[in-house]
């Protein structure tokens, strides 16, 4: 019998929708640049402007609203940059402006790019979260001021799942005179989004997340605001990112987010029903656990659970013998010895944060995948639990 | 180091993570002659050793443990256990983390530091054979004090690392690896770093 193999770890990355590959296949021979002005390059500018229009239309952006980056990650690193800008064509009218404020459980991608701000002379504050990783609204409103530039809260959280008040936070901005941008990436294809609605000024997501192809990444921009690109040297993208378009990628998001329009709403149901099962059976079959992130204002997909005594790393490598694909809530596996800094904000002490794993469900998880999980799960954290010298916990 | 792929582990260590040996089923019912307990939780590393001793013979006859760690710390401990048995006391004692390491076929760098715990159990359970058995005067006492426990770095090596040119607390981390991990250790290693530039470089 082959071994069976279930991948659970969809907020790392997807697999390729098959519609996806296949446009991607008949996107192949379109080599053009788009910025050329023959037949080839003509071409190759239609598909991407009409991708452009499907993925606006998909978050009720405007299509020159849509710039097209490398990644989720680029995306946030331009939106930050801007708060340094020193270019006067940018437009960016700081006045006394300056300050940014964003969550402690933000992508490292903001953390590390608002420490390097911060590093360069612009003040950051690192709002706090409550114990289920929701932005603290109280600590929000007393820090923001109008010295404040930008405020920066992620919609939904790759860890833990848990869904912010993007809308109510962007109108607690925007009343202070600063500009809100939200990153995405785990939210756009999972939930819906709409960026007039929630009233952001900015909004990063991502392809590969939602079974499109890597490196390629989104960011909305409002047209009113102001602007200041990451990369420059070429007018693409309006002059806002710099660089050939990554014609097959573009293609590949627009394709991606077609098929999420079709399946998404469907998916987080089912999801749902398959999250309260495993939950349910953690609790029934395993001692001492405790879940993270919050009960009902979260992704279906997501579910991040805590086993006291139980190092991560050992849970996932045990699971990926058994076909079982997670992720772990400590950086360990990664090359970091810290635990997550998203369950030490939620206050999970580092051991229930070193023993925490991730399950992220996809569009190809069945209630059989989850119904093996159920059956593996148990032994995995058990013989952990063995060879563990500290479970159960000394008093 | 391709960090992504997590099995740059040796097919060593895959093997002693997957079947780890002499696990200590039953510590209460174990009646051994030495116990050490070190690491802790909040860098996500902690290792139980205990010993049998043949008293006559000076040689460790059995050894038994358990570990809270990832899979290189499961297996070095795991190794570690296999490699004293029958090792005369006084040569178990010295077994260093690169003894240890070398013995799995090498270790990623960033694991390094579990497999520092290992030889520090043993050391542990050995010391505590000797309380127990009258010997105090062998225990070494280590005339570095460990002043960084997740990274193993000692007050020694501070100093050194002071004589060599380090000065500021950044170029000590990037030179020793100190307070990378839990960062407890930052308050004292200021002072000390601060203590030895006094020392040696004052006038």
């Amino acid at each position: 019998m082959s071994k069976r193999k279930i991948y659970l770890d969809h907020n790392a990355t997807t697999p390729l929708h098959p519609e996806v590959k296949k446009a991607l296949k008949d996107a192949m021979e379109l080599f053009g640049n788009a910025s050329s002005l023959h037949d080839y390059g003509r071409a190759t500018k239609a598909a991407i402007e009409k991708a452009r229009k499907d993925i606006a239309g998909f978050i009720n952006a405007k299509p020159d609203e849509v710039i097209f980056t490398g990644s989720g990650s680029e995306s946030n690193n331009t939106v930050l940059n801007i708060v340094q800008c020193c270019s006067s064509v940018c437009n960016v009218a700081h006045g006394h402006r300056h300050e940014i404020i964003t969550s402690k459980i933000e992508h490292p991608c903001i953390l590390e790019s608002s420490k390097c701000l911060l590093e360069r002379g612009t003040p950051v504050t690192y709002i706090k979260v409550d114990k289920y990783g929701k932005v603290d609204i109280d600590e929000l409103k007393k820090k923001i001021s109008k010295k404040t530039l930008l405020v920066s809260i992620m919609m939904a959280n790759n860890e833990i799942g848990t869904i912010e008040d993007v809308k109510r936070i962007a109108k607690i901005t925007h009343d202070n005179g600063a500009l809100f941008h939200t990153d995405a990436v785990q939210a756009v294809g999972k939930v819906p989004v709409d960026v007039r609605a929630l009233n952001v000024d900015f909004l990063s997501f991502s392809a590969h997340k939602i079974y499109g192809p890597k490196g390629i990444g989104g960011l909305y921009v409002r047209s009113s605001v102001p602007f200041c690109p990451l990369i420059r040297g070429g007018h693409q993208e309006q002059g806002r990112r710099a660089g050939t378009e990554n014609t097959l990628g573009i293609i590949g998001l627009a394709k991606a987010l077609q098929m999420r329009k079709k399946e998404m709403s469907q998916e987080a149901k089912r999801f749902l029903g398959y999250k309260k099962r495993l939950k349910k059976a953690i609790e029934d079959k395993i001692p001492k656990v405790s879940f993270n992130g919050h009960p009902t204002d979260s992704l279906t997909s997501t579910l991040n659970v805590s086993f006291e005594g139980s190092e991560g790393e050992a849970i996932l490598l045990y699971l990926d013998m058994e076909g079982i694909a997670v992720s772990t809530g400590s950086a360990c596996a990664s090359g970091s010895l810290d635990p997550s800094h998203v369950l030490l904000a939620v206050g999970l002490g580092p051991e229930k944060a070193h023993g925490a794993i991730r399950f992220s469900m996809g569009r190809d998880t069945t209630k059989e995948d989850i119904d093996y999980v159920i059956e593996k799960l148990p032994k995995v954290i058990k013989k952990v639990r063995d060879i563990s010298s500290a479970y159960p916990a000394k008093k | 180091m391709d960090k992504s792929n997590i099995w740059v582990y040796s097919d060593k260590i895959k093997k002693h993570f997957t079947q780890p040996k002499n696990l200590l089923d039953d510590e209460k019912k174990y009646k051994e002659d030495g116990k050490g307990i070190v690491g802790n939780i909040k860098c996500g590393d902690q290792m139980l050793m205990v010993i049998k001793v043949d008293k006559d013979k000076h040689t460790i006859t059995d050894c038994k443990w358990k570990t809270y760690g990832c899979a290189s710390a499961i297996a070095s401990t795991s190794i570690l256990s296999e490699m004293v048995k029958g090792m005369k006391i006084n040569e178990a004692y010295k077994l260093s983390p690169k003894d240890i390491a070398s013995k799995l076929g090498g270790l990623p760098e960033h694991k390094i530091h579990c497999s520092v715990l290992g030889d520090k159990a043993l050391r542990a359970a050995i010391d505590d054979y000797y309380k127990r058995n009258g010997m105090e005067e062998r225990i070494k006492k280590e005339k570095a004090k460990i002043v960084c426990q997740c990274m193993n770095v000692t007050d020694l090596e501070i100093e050194h690392a002071v004589l060599e040119g380090t000065r500021t607390y950044l170029e000590l981390q990037e030179k020793t690896k100190i307070g990378t991990v839990c960062g407890q250790c930052k308050p004292e290693t200021l002072k000390l770093l601060d203590k030895y530039i006094k020392q040696h470089f004052d006038k």
